[in-house]
């Protein structure tokens, strides 16, 4: 890998690196969401990095420890750390206690609902607290590996190891169980409510059609998949793992099964993290080495938006409208791109 | 391997239950030696140290989707990890207890297994507490403080003060018998120099310096009771004893080591394909092995270690000069077909 010239390689791809607003943090950033214009990085430990295109930079100091999940609804971002506290920090930075922890568990995961709706887990233990403050929870048979919440209803996706269990927090029926043996870590729902993946702790996804709960294996990647974004409309699937984006389509109602998925933006380190454009067909693509690419689904044409320097990418962000990006690195380097 | 040394080394610790693993946790993390642990502990609430690294877990083990029905990890582990990742820099090593009954296994395999765990972590070594009073009993009645006993790199046999001699050096034995590669240290309290049991680099392919018992090395710290080996020498009873050297000495019925040795170089197309099968079909009951290997036409000594199924293995160095060329393999484990291996061991030596 050493070898490599990135020079050479790039030489032929559309730079807009020089329009990057470049923001030294000094410190990891663990994931980046935009509240209003101004992208919020969250660190890896305690603080939240707020930024502005101009370059401006305040930093709130939140968890006490490290950060280990967060979700942004565009009005608020929340976040769970190792200190048991779940916070709330709104556009202007304030910052509230949403929860805390009895045991003071780590905070594993966090979702939120556009209702206002917030869920998180701690160990075996999934909570929801709705807007008025009225609380709920339900006991999967081992650790939570994810949340989501369906985009319809007020239905709660909870991974664990063996499968899914669908819980309605406002229902009495019983939750639903997807099975299927391992390890399931990050869930998502499809955007239009037809389709559930899970991201493994082997290197492959899982999906289940809901509709007949038929199972779609989705594997080959030669790493753990850790970031996955669905594409405007919720055309494809795009998920980190390779060296090459693997976008798996989900157009047809029987989804990815029986295709190929698209392999796009190749490149000699491997994809860490995929963000994609809120309107518009493209996506953002952070990769091992450090390099961030804007990358069109349609044909795979790629705009470099940063070299590979440093330590892996590992947080990317559109903005609501689409207009702005914002990426953070492992080794503390961030920016923001206006469109 | 300025690499490995960055990556966190982590020390597993096992024993059965009422062992004193609880209290030689309390040690490490009370006593002044200026390192911080993060401790990885099944029960919160034991451990009488405020420490914001002290993270509690549910042990929870998976079966890998991969068809090898013992490639078992802790995903609750691999979970932890990553969290504390985080927080790197903000601790030296970590420690992960398991529960009195707990399998070894999984814990080692997640640092084989993960690609996430194996970047940021290294295993260091499996400690096992013992209780010096009641380890006999149990080994014939729990099968899980067997298993603890034949995965330890190291072994700290504690409340020695509790039991008279001959009871010690019966206990010792049966320990032997089981495996007679581990260190050893006697304790009472787990009164354990620290070094003895944190940062050993058992699993250090760099540090596989030799493979001998333990009990035939000059000059360990053992060597002050050397002689009630050999008082207990006539009060032989049990079937399977043998005299061996003035130490008393069982076999284990079902947990046993298996030591083979050559002094002829090994053909490498014929040793590395036998011993992938052999542990792709008795897995299983493989629990640990180790070897260093002289290979026909190759001046660098060859080194391996193996987890159950998962094997690991390097050149290590050039074999020094006047150094005998001679090949070690080790294997610990549950009724191992020990004709089978020794009889496909002797068809991989170069003739």
């Amino acid at each position: 890998m050493k070898e490599f010239d990135p020079g050479e390689a790039l030489s032929s791809i559309v730079s807009i690196t020089d329009r990057v607003k470049h923001l030294p943090l000094g410190a990891a950033v663990g994931s980046v969401h935009f509240l209003g214009d101004r992208a919020f990085f969250v660190g890896a430990e305690e603080s939240v990095a707020i930024a502005t295109l101009e370059g401006e930079i305040t930093r709130t100091e939140t968890h006490f420890g490290a950060i280990l999940c967060a979700a942004s609804d565009g009005k608020r971002l929340v976040t769970g750390g190792d200190d048991g506290k779940l916070l709330a920090i709104d556009a202007r930075g304030e910052i509230s206690t949403v929860a805390t922890d009895a045991k003071r568990r780590w905070i594993d995961n966090v979702a939120l609902h556009s209702d206002g709706t917030v869920a998180w887990s701690a160990g075996k233990t999934a909570f929801v607290r709705n807007p008025k403050g009225e609380e709920k929870t339900f006991e999967v048979p081992s650790t939570v590996g994810g949340l989501a919440f369906a985009p319809k209803g007020l239905r709660l996706a909870i991974a664990h190891y063996n499968g899914v269990t669908l819980w309605f927090p406002n229902m009495a029926a019983n939750p639903e169980f997807l099975e299927w043996a391992g390890s399931h870590l990050a869930v998502s729902f499809s955007p239009d409510n037809k389709f559930l993946v899970t991201a493994m702790h082997e290197a492959a996804m899982h999906g289940w059609r809901l509709a007949d709960n038929r199972h779609m294996r989705m594997s080959g990647y030669p790493g753990r998949v850790r970031s996955m974004s669905w594409s405007v409309g919720g055309k494809g699937l795009a998920t980190s793992g390779a060296d090459t984006v693997i976008v798996w389509p989900f157009t047809s109602k029987d989804g990815p099964m029986g295709k190929e998925p698209a392999m796009l933006a190749p490149m000699p380190a491997r994809v860490a993290v995929v963000a994609c454009h809120p309107k518009n067909d493209i996506m953002a693509v952070g990769y091992a080495d450090g390099t961030v690419l804007m990358v069109r689904l349609e044909d795979g044409a790629e705009i470099l938006v940063r070299r590979n320097t440093g330590a892996a990418v590992s947080a990317l962000g559109w903005n609501a409208k689409g207009t702005l990006l914002a990426f953070g690195t492992e080794d503390g380097d961030a920016g923001i791109l206006e469109m | 391997m300025a690499e490995a040394s960055q990556k966190i080394p982590v020390t597993v610790l096992t024993g059965y239950l009422g062992a004193g693993k609880t209290t030689l946790l309390n040690r490490i993390l009370s006593e002044n030696h200026g390192k911080k642990y993060a401790v990885i502990v099944n029960e919160f609430g034991e451990i009488g140290i405020d420490n914001d690294l002290i993270i509690g877990a549910d042990e929870e083990v998976f079966e890998m989707n991969n068809g090898c029905v013992c490639c078992t990890v802790r995903g609750d582990l691999v979970r932890i990890m990553d969290g504390l990742m985080k927080r790197k820099g903000k601790f030296d090593a970590i420690i992960v207890e398991t529960t009195g009954l707990a399998d070894p296994a999984p814990v080692a395999q997640t640092f084989f297994v993960d690609e996430d765990v194996q970047k940021n972590a290294r295993l260091d070594a499996v400690v096992t507490v013992a209780d010096a009073k009641w380890l006999s009993d149990r080994l014939k009645d729990a099968p899980e403080a067997k298993n603890q006993i034949a995965f330890a790199d190291v072994i700290v046999l504690n409340k020695t003060d509790l039991v008279s001699k001959p009871e010690l050096a019966e206990v010792e034995a049966r320990i032997r018998g089981i495996n007679p590669y581990a260190k050893l240290h006697r304790t009472e309290r787990c009164q354990v120099g620290l070094t003895d049991v944190l940062e050993r680099g058992a699993f250090d392919l760099d540090r596989i310096l030799e493979i001998e018992p333990d009990f035939l090395e000059a000059g360990d710290d053992h060597d002050h009771d050397h002689d009630h080996h050999h008082h207990d020498h006539d009060h032989q009873h049990h079937d399977h004893d043998h005299g061996h050297g003035g130490l008393k000495h069982y076999h284990d019925e079902d947990m046993q080591s298996l030591s083979l040795r050559s002094e002829k170089p090994l053909d490498p197309t014929k040793f590395m394909p036998w011993l992938q099968n052999l542990v792709a079909t008795e897995g299983q009951k493989i629990l640990r092995s180790k070897g260093i290997l002289a290979f026909t036409g190759d001046d660098d000594r060859y080194v391996f270690q193996g987890v159950h199924m998962m094997l690991e293995g390097d050149h290590q160095r050039k074999w020094k000069d006047g150094e005998k060329r001679e090949s070690r393999v080790v294997f610990i484990g549950r009724e191992l077909p020990e004709q089978a291996i020794r009889d496909g061991f002797e068809q991989c030596i170069t003739t």
